[in-house]
């Protein structure tokens, strides 16, 4: 199952490096949403640390939404869906391969905000750079298997690109909301320990809904 | 070897199939023809296994695997080249190296696509992707083939081409089921014949030899009649 | 349509009881010390609240079952179910700011109710656009269903954030209206309203899932 979820995963992002049109809005966007949050606020009276955590999140929401819209868009410009369920392939493959093209994506486009993030708001995030990958990991997974999920659903939909963030939005606010907590205890260079009630729930919530996703796929796409 | 027994669905009050039962061995092609809307793809859709009938049950020797299915989309993926994709499905499939490597270069060849290897998909005209469409389904040497409108989109020599292809598939004992509207294309290939309205097999028979023309005049009959 | 009679007939009853609710809590209970008259939207705040949670857990438990059995029935009673859902939980939507402001002086609190329930409404809306954006009624229930197992497994999960975040984030003491330790017309007020937004509850969602049968059965699969 891993071998061919991992062609099919492959397979998605050789596609799309070669069009690049996602990749590079994504980015944009990062840059753009960066930009305007470090002009937007007053610097004598709010300090960078305290909004840091919660624009950084925001960035990061608006790049896997970019992602997750493009995921089962790609079959369904290609109409290739059908082929790949005919093909000897099992379902879970299927959706373990758009989780991990989905993963890729987010987490490059992740690894290029996060630098530009410590460079506009002048954050210092080096010191807290482990932890910080850690938490960004699970917390990037959580939304990822949701919403790979989800878009199964709504790539046949009319209004897909509106559809997604609409239903995606109640499973992203718990998780967004455990991240900030944690992203700005460590920031505020406070000891990981404390975050970790908030890192606990993430990864239940990861691991709950991982195999939820998994469960549940074959329910989007068999007939 | 292939199996349909008693098949029956519906898409909500439309009766897609009804009752539609015959056995395939190798060798065989059946033809099916009929008007649109007769339930043709529904019923390839339920012996590929991409569709659960409400009733009766279909198999296939071999199981997915088994199956090389060539519909109204392409299935191809137009940022990657031909050679890519094929490597992709073949992937899909599980085909060793070496017989991919084999297999790719005789289709290649076979379809007149050797100018078109390395080029991407999307720069292909609708002709050539339908060939390379074929390629994708005969890449993994599947036993059993279902063919939808497979001609569309190719011209004489490509026509000609594809249909010696499946001559050699028959010959090797491979199962083609052929649905079409096309009763010229379809009748050279085929063992055996099959008329399909709303969901049901009019009549079905072996071609006992029969033309063209002669099967169009069954066809008429059987459709527009009874 | 004898189900759609009976739905009325529980509806009407339970629409009859309602301004029994009005009249009990404002005439015949104690007016809280520390809140005043506004506090009593709370009885209708409460039970409201707690139906449109219910509503999500019988929306979840109906779709692992429709996604077992296939059985419509299900289908139609899971959908019926977010119906009433999202408007009980617009009930509580409206009601907490109106008690809300002349107590805390805001219109909004992020307390867990509110929270809760605004999660809670955003899954319902979710779920209906969902309902409406697929055209084909297999796949429209097949999709449906796995959203609502997904929406019913993210309740606990805000449960135990709100949690966490109250023992980090001591609430304000006025915020007891959820402790049990009410005096006793208090609570049978509170009880008495959540029996009669449970009938509520269930005449809407008899009418709902009859409406949705009378109309398959009108235009089959149209």
């Amino acid at each position: 199952m891993l071998r061919h979820a991992w062609r099919l995963a492959r397979k998605d992002l050789l596609v799309e490096f070669r069009s690049r049109t996602a990749i590079l809005s994504a980015v944009v966007f990062t840059v753009l949403v960066l930009m305007v949050f470090n002009f937007g606020r007053d610097p004598t009276a709010v300090a960078a640390v305290d909004l840091a955590p919660s624009i950084l999140w925001v960035t990061f929401t608006f790049a896997a939404m970019l992602a997750l819209n493009r995921a089962f868009q790609l079959e369904l410009e290609n109409q290739a869906l059908d082929g790949l369920l005919l093909a000897p392939v099992s379902r879970s493959s299927i959706y373990l391969g758009k989780l991990i093209a989905n993963l890729v994506f987010v987490a490059t486009v992740e690894g290029i905000g996060l630098p530009l993030f410590a460079l506009f708001f002048n954050v210092r995030v080096v010191p807290v750079h482990g932890p910080l990958v850690g938490i960004i990991a699970l917390a990037t997974l959580g939304f990822v298997a949701v919403g790979t999920l989800f878009s199964a659903m709504t790539a046949r939909t009319r209004f897909a690109e509106l559809l997604l963030p609409v239903l995606l939005l109640p499973f992203m606010i718990p998780p967004l909301i455990w991240a900030v907590l944690a992203t700005a205890t460590l920031l505020a260079g406070r000891p990981l320990s404390e975050a970790g009630g908030w890192l606990r729930l993430l990864a239940a919530f990861d691991i709950l809904f991982v195999a939820l996703a998994f469960v549940l796929f074959p329910a989007t796409v068999n007939e | 070897m292939l199996l349909a027994d008693g098949l029956r669905h519906a898409f909500g009050a439309v009766r897609a199939l009804d009752d539609v039962s015959f056995t395939l061995h190798p060798g065989q092609t059946l033809a099916v023809f009929g008007p649109n809307g007769a339930g043709k793809t529904t019923l390839l859709k339920v012996l590929a296994g991409l569709i659960q009938p409400r009733g009766g049950r279909a198999r296939i020797e071999g199981g997915r695997s088994a199956v090389g299915w060539i519909g109204h989309q392409p299935q191809l993926y137009g940022q990657l080249t031909v050679w890519e994709n094929l490597q992709f499905w073949a992937g899909l499939y599980d085909v060793p190296e070496p017989a991919f490597v084999r297999r790719e270069r005789d289709l290649v060849a076979r379809l007149g696509l050797q100018a078109y290897e390395h080029q991407r998909v999307r720069e292909l005209s609708r002709g050539l992707v339908q060939r390379v469409a074929i390629a994708r389904a005969l890449i993994h040497d599947p036993r059993v083939l279902l063919l939808d409108e497979p001609f569309t989109g190719l011209d004489r020599t490509a026509a000609e081409e594809f249909r010696a292809v499946l001559a050699a598939q028959a010959a090797a004992g491979r199962v083609t089921v052929l649905v079409t509207h096309n009763v010229e294309e379809g009748t050279e290939l085929a063992t055996d014949i099959a008329f399909m309205r709303s969901g049901r097999f009019v009549d079905m028979a072996p071609r006992h030899g029969r033309g063209a023309a002669e099967i169009a005049d069954a066809y008429r009959r059987a459709v527009s009649g009874g | 349509m004898r189900l759609l009679q009976t739905g009325r007939w529980i509806t009407v009853i339970g629409l009859a009881l309602l301004p029994a609710v009005y009249v009990r809590a404002i005439s015949f209970t104690p007016v809280e010390r520390m809140q005043g008259a506004a506090q009593k939207i709370f009885y209708l705040h409460v039970p409201a609240a707690i139906w449109t949670e219910s509503a999500m857990v019988l929306v979840g438990v109906a779709s692992i079952f429709f996604l077992f059995l296939k059985d419509p029935r299900l289908d139609r009673f899971a959908e019926a179910s977010a119906e009433v859902g999202i408007v009980f939980g617009s009930i509580v939507l409206t009601t907490g700011p109106i008690w809300g402001k002349p107590i805390w002086g805001t219109w909004w609190t992020w307390d867990a109710r509110l929270t809760l329930t605004l999660l809670l409404f955003l899954m319902y809306v979710g779920y209906l656009l969902l309902r409406g954006a697929v055209t084909d009624p297999g796949l429209r229930a097949r999709y449906a269903a796995v959203l609502g197992i997904c929406g019913m497994c993210l309740v606990p999960f805000v449960h135990l954030s709100v949690y966490m975040f109250r023992t980090l984030h001591p609430q304000p003491i006025v915020l007891k209206p959820s402790a049990p330790s009410l005096p006793g017309s208090m609570l049978a007020t509170l009880a008495f309203s959540f029996v009669v937004f449970t009938v509520l509850f269930v005449g809407f969602v008899t009418q709902r899932y009859a409406l949705s049968l009378l109309r398959e059965q009108a235009a089959p699969h149209a």
